[in-house]
């Protein structure tokens, strides 16, 4: 015993590291160490674990503090974006691991919430979630984060994610009725394509008020005593609203990529030598050219100018986006090819983007089902029939 | 939204008047403003403003509202035609 205390004593030299307890009743001094940042072995300690650390859980950077309230302790969260958050929406905004960007649903606060205090109610992608709580820098309100399974709030609600059933289930599996007295839940208003107003008050007597669209409106929306002006609750559309969605649209193409290139280095390979690999490499990076225009026209450019493409299909929008794109490349190989390879590389960019541009409804927050549904019926076939000519065409004019 | 127009004449949406009891909770959800409240009742303004996200007939309490809903996305609508409705996902295709 002796030899273990003065080996430790050792080991952290200095006279803060032992402190001499009574000798009593003739027993052994008993020593009992104050931890020291002095190194001995290997790099200085970290700090000490956090009061609210729990075995089996992870403490998330967001929370600032746990606050007493009759459920237990409610984790009270920073209204300002750190590093971590802003490189999270990085990464999920270039559509990596967005599948898997969500946090634990359940009930947050911000600032000092007591019984009177606002319940503000959102989805449980960590998007949504940043969204809402970086607009609540001077509020004391409940945060309730339904489960949607990690989706934003709108999609969420377009596929019945963010539901009646789901609110209902929330608000009693966190006993919000023990939190607060009133009885008024705030929901952003697109969550209402999922959940019925009427149903949740009439399944957990909670009523709910229909918040703005946008969470930037939020403070605005309290102060107002829970009135929205017409443009709070109009969805907009902004060129930089646009533009942060080309990364996603981007990540969906190595896919297709990955099958078209063989194919298409195989097909401009091909001419009167049977096949040649010189061949298949110059008139190969011609149509990848084509391609690459059809992407920027279509993923891109389409998306950017979307209000000012005079045509309302987003088909016939990617298709003048893609014709544009289409000639720079005949410009840029024009000496190299006949008129017919030139014209094939035009229709190549212009099928890519009208398709790409078509695939971009889904992404915009005005386009209805009965619209797309109906220019895909005439866009679809024309595109395939571009398709098949300029596959015919390219390999024909190998043999001119 | 003014600038965001789609195809005319093509959306799923009706409102039976007659029905309608005034709480104005459809111009409350719509995201495009497609109802407004006269003399009591609601009235459709701007049809083809209408997207069919279905927020408006998930929030009438008397079902005056009947609108078909979906997702507005190509690449959900072609998964439909290819797998059928019920194993289509938005999730496969990350339309949104």
């Amino acid at each position: 015993m002796g030899d273990l205390i003065r080996q430790k004593k050792g080991c952290c030299s200095g006279d803060d590291c032992s402190s001499s307890s009574e000798v009593q009743s003739g027993l052994e001094p008993l020593f009992v160490e104050t931890p020291s940042d002095e190194v001995c072995c290997g790099s200085a300690p970290g700090p000490q674990s956090s009061p609210y650390e729990k075995p089996g859980y992870k403490l998330l950077h967001f929370v600032e503090v746990f606050i007493d309230t009759p459920i237990g302790p409610v984790p009270r969260v920073k209204t300002q974006l750190e590093r971590t958050d802003f490189l999270g929406t990085i990464s999920a905004r270039l559509g990596i691991q967005r599948d898997q960007y969500e946090i634990a649903p359940g009930l947050y606060c911000v600032g000092n919430p007591g019984q009177d205090s606002p319940v503000l109610v959102t989805a449980n992608y960590k998007l949504s979630f940043d969204t809402l709580r970086r607009e609540l820098t001077s509020l004391d309100a409940w945060i309730l984060v339904v489960d949607t399974r990690g989706i934003n709030v709108w999609c969420a609600a377009g596929k019945a994610l963010f539901c009646t059933r789901e609110v209902v289930r929330c608000v009693n599996h966190s006993m919000l009725k023990k939190v607060v007295r009133h009885h008024q839940l705030i929901l952003p208003q697109l969550a209402a394509t999922g959940v019925s107003a009427h149903r949740v008050k009439k399944e957990c007597g909670f009523t709910v008020l229909w918040g703005p669209v946008r969470a930037k409106d939020i403070q605005l929306f309290i102060d107002r005593g829970g009135k929205a002006d017409k443009s709070m609750r109009r969805v907009t559309f902004s060129v930089w609203e646009r533009i942060v969605l080309i990364p996603v649209e981007l990540s969906h193409l190595p896919k297709p990529t990955f099958w078209l290139l063989p194919a298409i280095f195989l097909l401009s390979g091909i001419g009167t030598n049977f096949f040649s690999f010189s061949t298949a490499f110059s008139r190969g990076l011609m149509v990848l050219a084509a391609y690459a225009a059809g992407i920027l026209g279509g993923a891109v450019a389409a998306p950017v100018l979307l209000p000012w493409i005079p045509v309302r299909a987003f088909a016939l929008k990617g298709m003048l986006t893609g014709i544009a794109a289409g000639i720079a490349v005949v410009a840029i190989f024009y000496s190299r090819i006949i008129w017919v390879e030139a014209l094939v590389l035009l229709l190549i960019a212009m099928v890519i983007s009208s398709y790409l541009a078509m695939n971009f409804t889904g992404s915009t927050p005005f386009t209805s089902p009965s619209g797309v549904e109906k220019e895909m019926r005439r866009a679809i076939p024309l595109q395939a029939a571009a398709a098949l000519i300029a596959l015919v065409a390219w390999v024909g004019a190998a043999f001119k | 939204m003014e600038n965001f127009r789609y195809l005319p004449g093509v959306t799923t949406l009706k409102l039976d008047t007659e029905a309608c009891v005034g709480c104005s909770m459809c111009e409350s959800v719509c995201p495009h403003t497609v109802f407004q409240m006269k003399g009591g009742k609601a009235e459709i303004e701007d049809i083809d403003g209408c997207m069919e996200c279905g927020a408006c007939a998930q929030n009438c309490p008397t079902s005056a509202i009947r609108v078909t809903p979906g997702v507005g996305c190509a690449s959900y609508i072609i998964q439909t035609w290819i797998r059928g409705k019920k194993s289509a996902s938005c999730s496969g295709v990350k339309c949104c």
